[in-house]
């Protein structure tokens, strides 16, 4: 049980500190770049992939380690983020910026599995 | 810089993640690991959760869950679903050859989600007509 329990501040220490960084990116994107577009989320969501992939390229396959719990589950998942995407996209939609909307969406996916993949590839080396 | 603001986002992601990660291991007991349930899961009930919140804070501004804005939504709901985790699956789906499960997986999840947000937001009005 004392292993639980060093998991879960593990996950609860990653997500805190990730939280608050993507907190700083999108209030810093959103003073930089105005409100109009959802930059600061897909700006979290983009570098946070590439993060991703280049531990999973480094490291392989996730498990249960606690780098993993750490860096994984509690650092990059709280840092990167999908209800602020959807929640925004649909707002983009409910204003009658349909195009924006989807853009949102497709930049969105294929921005986070190029990134991925990019840092998977630069971390193989 | 406010601090507060960044203490509550802290300690919602904080709470966010760890039910994450207990929802994803409660996932792959329950369902297995072949496919990547507990990801999916935890982003279609934060996208409804955050636009529930989002409608009713929006509908009662002065009220307490308005108060908690950045508790619940920058941080609770924020830390709760993931963009990093979905990424690496669907790149490790492609990687293991399971093209169409990856392309199913990668497509849909997104407009998924938005529509458990926009869910999310009817069920906050509906209440607000009920009441």
């Amino acid at each position: 049980m004392g292993h639980g329990i060093t998991n879960v501040v593990l996950v609860g220490l990653g997500g805190a500190l990730g939280g608050m960084a993507r907190f700083a990116v999108s209030n810093a994107m959103a003073h930089l770049l105005g409100k109009v577009f959802p930059w600061g989320t897909l700006l979290v969501n983009a570098s946070g992939a590439f993060l991703a992939g280049g531990l999973l390229g480094i490291y392989g396959v996730p498990n249960a380690q606690p780098f993993w719990l750490f860096a994984i589950a509690g650092l990059l998942g709280g840092y990167t983020t999908v209800s602020s995407f959807s929640l925004q996209t649909l707002e983009l939609w409910q204003r009658g910026q349909a195009m924006r909307a989807a853009l949102n969406m497709v930049a969105t996916l294929l921005l986070g599995i190029a990134m991925a993949a990019l840092g998977w590839w630069l971390a193989q080396g | 810089m406010n601090v507060n603001a960044y203490l509550a986002v802290g300690l919602g992601s904080a709470l966010g993640s760890v039910l994450r990660y207990g929802v994803s291991l409660v996932s792959m007991a329950v369902l297995g690991s072949h496919f990547h349930w507990g990801t999916l899961l935890v982003n279609v009930l934060g996208s409804c959760l955050i636009g529930w919140l989002a409608a009713t804070t929006s509908r009662l501004p002065r009220g307490a869950l308005a108060r908690q804005q950045p508790l619940l939504i920058a941080g609770f709901c924020g830390g709760f679903t993931t963009f990093s985790l979905f990424s690496l699956e669907t790149l490790h789906l492609t990687q293991q050859s399971h093209l169409g499960l990856a392309l199913l997986y990668g497509v849909g999840s997104l407009p998924l989600c938005v529509a458990a947000a926009w869910v999310g937001e009817r069920l906050a009005f509906l209440k607000a007509t009920v009441t």
